[in-house]
């Protein structure tokens, strides 16, 4: 025997057995796992890389494309809705208004469309090795973040060409609705990218509900024209449950200058708490539940 | 042993459910009757065990006898039923060569997201970095997106990262076989470096000599169960023995398949026995003559079929074997009992214990029934050589 497997089973000998596998049951071993989710952060950058890389790695236009595709959409809508349809007689600064929503609501589909898909598209490392396996869903939730970013400058690079750059207290929305999306887009792309291994048809199912959900909140039309149009207070309280519509209308209140005499629902800022609460309590959940299926996860893939 | 214990596996079951549906509508449609649609397997029986550091185990078994989801349960991938496996030690799972790698990503991009997925820091890849590509031997290419690198450099490449990974354990799944015979030589120097540096390797393999060559422990698993446990060796006779069962069993089928109406031979060797001077021996000196001689039991009639045999290492390596049909010697037809002796003018077999088997097969030479450790055989020498074979060197000090 060697010095150096002698060194070696001395510092065995004093380590702690670990039970291999996901931590703890329902409500114990989160710390833990996010421990461990932490320890493979260097681990977490590089698959984000990857994702970022490999994406347009042998197109000419690389990165362009990502920003092509909300453009085009930005055209369409301020065409189409804007003008033949008439929008934009009602809200000023159409254009911008639209691609504040767009920038928002892309970051949210984009963050749980590739989530959901996130487990199944990793199948080949899962079933391989293991890690923790939120990391994939979070890696899919951070080169979406990237891609955001990008979409940001644009936008901000947008409201100096119109002249209403956001000034002041404005900003300050900016943060929170960000935290409310991300929160919330985080926990449904762990809760979806875990049930999408039992039942593949949820992804599916997800482009559906995106695609209401989208129209649902106020991207393309603004708050003031549904409230004129809704009287029952119980409808738009019904319409104003939802996080994106809330954290969209923050979104709006920063960066939609020439929106500033249309109407705001009451109490906007404790709207975007109120969500950003229930987003950690939901995305909570949301992991635990994740911990309970993917103990399966490599046998069902 | 007073080795700490690296892996410590307590009646550990692992049921998987085959189902035979996928999708909501064949759920909703079956919905109510799905139990018909379900099937318990159990690939894992309630087996308990403890590995120390620094032992090399290999699991082995028949296909489907539960070795690689062992592994895997080890390894964290899959969670088994009921039963408990803790671990310590950083472990590294070798399952598939190059699982991580992206093949829009080039060479060098891949040795790191890989290194990462096995659990080295940027950091440390760096300082490896240099050793990985040398170990490689496609330095050339490091640059190159692998979706154009052949299937050969790809896991060439693969196992250099896997190999610089610095675990405590090491879990290895059937890709020890991999590149040209230097590459898989270089393999072999770096797991027995691993050996010598106290690491753990747990192995599964259908490579037998690789098992007897490597481990100094096997266990032998089969639907699900521990069959053995132990020596390499006595594990490695209990699985061949099971081997040889199978075989049979299918040949028996396989006869049946056929019919009776062909009046498919059926024949056993019974005994081998090696026969020094006349008498039944299991000593033989270097360059001794000696007899192998094989009683055949024919029930039917026996018509153009061949005689064998041949000796194993201990480690139950093939060294040497012959048959009538290599011989060029056709066998009489034969019916009932009769023995037959191969003569060996000289055994030049090198020091160490043998076994003997002895083997019938039809006229194209497939096998009909193969007695396997039949007799031992044990060669002395002065002991100038070492080795399978004695080639009876000599040297002459005085310079050419």
């Amino acid at each position: 025997m060697t010095s150096i497997s002698e060194a070696r089973f001395a510092r065995l000998a004093q380590e702690p057995l670990r039970t291999t596998g996901p931590k703890g049951g329902f409500a114990s071993g989160l710390a833990a796992q996010w421990r461990d989710i932490w320890a493979h952060r260097e681990l977490l950058d590089m698959l984000i890389r990857r994702e970022l890389k490999a994406r347009y790695k042998d197109s000419t236009l690389g990165f362009v494309w990502s920003l092509l595709r909300p453009l085009a959409l930005l055209l369409i809508y301020f065409v189409a809705l804007g003008q033949f349809l008439g929008a934009a007689r009602n809200i000023p600064d159409f254009a911008v208004f639209i691609y504040t929503g767009l920038t928002a609501w892309g970051l949210f589909s984009e963050a749980v469309s590739t989530g959901t898909a996130s487990i199944v598209g990793n199948s080949g490392l899962i079933k391989k090795v293991y890690l923790p396996r939120e990391i994939f869903p979070i890696s899919a939730l951070g080169s979406t973040l990237f891609n955001f970013a990008i979409q940001l400058v644009i936008l901000v690079g947008a409201t100096v060409v119109v002249g209403d750059f956001p000034t002041g207290t404005r900003w300050l929305y900016l943060p929170l609705a960000l935290a409310v999306i991300v929160v919330t887009a985080l926990g449904w792309s762990l809760l979806l990218s875990a049930i999408n291994v039992y039942l593949r048809d949820v992804q599916y199912l997800v482009e559906i509900a995106l695609m209401i959900a989208f129209w649902a909140s106020p991207i393309v039309y603004s708050w003031g024209l549904v409230s004129d149009k809704i009287d029952s207070p119980v409808l738009e309280q019904l319409y104003l449950t939802n996080p994106m519509t809330i954290a969209i209308l923050g979104f709006q209140q920063t960066f939609w200058v020439a929106g500033d005499g249309q109407p705001v629902p009451d109490n906007l800022t404790g709207a975007l708490f109120a969500w950003l609460g229930i987003g950690l309590v939901f995305t909570w959940i949301a992991q635990r539940v994740f911990m309970r299926l993917q103990g399966n996860f490599a046998q069902e893939l | 042993m007073g080795n700490p214990s690296v892996v410590e596996i307590e009646n550990v079951s692992k049921r998987f459910v085959i189902r035979k549906e996928k999708s909501l509508k064949e759920r909703v449609v079956n919905f109510g009757r799905s139990n018909l649609h379900k099937e318990d397997f159990w690939a894992l029986r309630d087996v308990s065990l403890t590995i120390e550091s620094g032992t090399t185990v290999g699991l082995i078994g028949p296909n489907g006898s539960g070795k690689s989801t062992l592994l895997k349960t080890i390894g964290g991938i899959l969670q088994p039923t009921t039963g408990t496996v803790q671990v310590r030690g950083r472990m590294a799972a070798l399952l598939e060569l190059g699982a991580g790698f992206h093949p829009d990503l080039t060479g060098r991009e891949n040795v790191y997201l890989n290194a990462s997925i096995l659990g080295l820091s940027t950091a440390q890849t760096d300082q490896f970095f240099d050793a990985i590509v040398d170990f490689s031997g496609i330095a050339a290419f490091i640059d190159t997106q692998v979706k154009f690198y052949s299937s050969g450099m790809y896991v060439r490449l693969a196992f250099a990262v896997a190999v610089h990974v610095d675990p405590d354990v090491l879990l290895v799944d059937e890709v020890l076989a991999v590149g040209d015979e230097p590459f898989q030589r270089k393999c072999m120097d770096r797991i027995r470096q691993f050996q010598q540096e106290g690491r753990t390797i747990i192995l599964v393999t259908h490579g037998l000599d690789q098992v007897a060559d490597l481990c100094d422990r096997a266990i032998v698993l089969e639907r699900g169960v521990v069959k053995a446990d132990g020596h390499p060796l006595d594990a490695l006779r209990v699985l061949r023995s099971e081997f040889d069962q199978i075989r049979e069993d299918e040949l028996t089928r396989e006869r049946a398949a056929v019919g009776a109406a062909v009046g498919a031979p059926r024949a056993q060797v019974t005994k081998v026995e090696t026969i020094v001077d006349g008498t039944p021996a299991e000593t033989v000196g270097l360059g001794s003559p000696m007899t192998v001689r094989l009683t055949v039991e024919a029930e039917q009639e026996l018509r153009d079929w061949t005689l064998g045999f041949g000796f194993d290492s201990s480690h139950g390596q093939a060294i040497y074997s012959t048959s009538s049909r290599l011989l060029g010697v056709p066998m009489p037809p034969l019916r009932g009992t009769a023995s037959f002796d191969f003569t060996i003018p000289a055994t030049w077999l090198g020091e160490g214990a043998y076994t003997a088997h002895g083997s019938v097969g039809d006229a194209s030479d497939s096998e009909i029934h193969i007695l396997r450790e039949a007799a031992r055989l044990h060669v002395t020498t002065p002991g100038q050589e070492i080795g399978l074979v004695s080639l009876g060197a000599t040297l002459d000090p005085r310079p050419v």
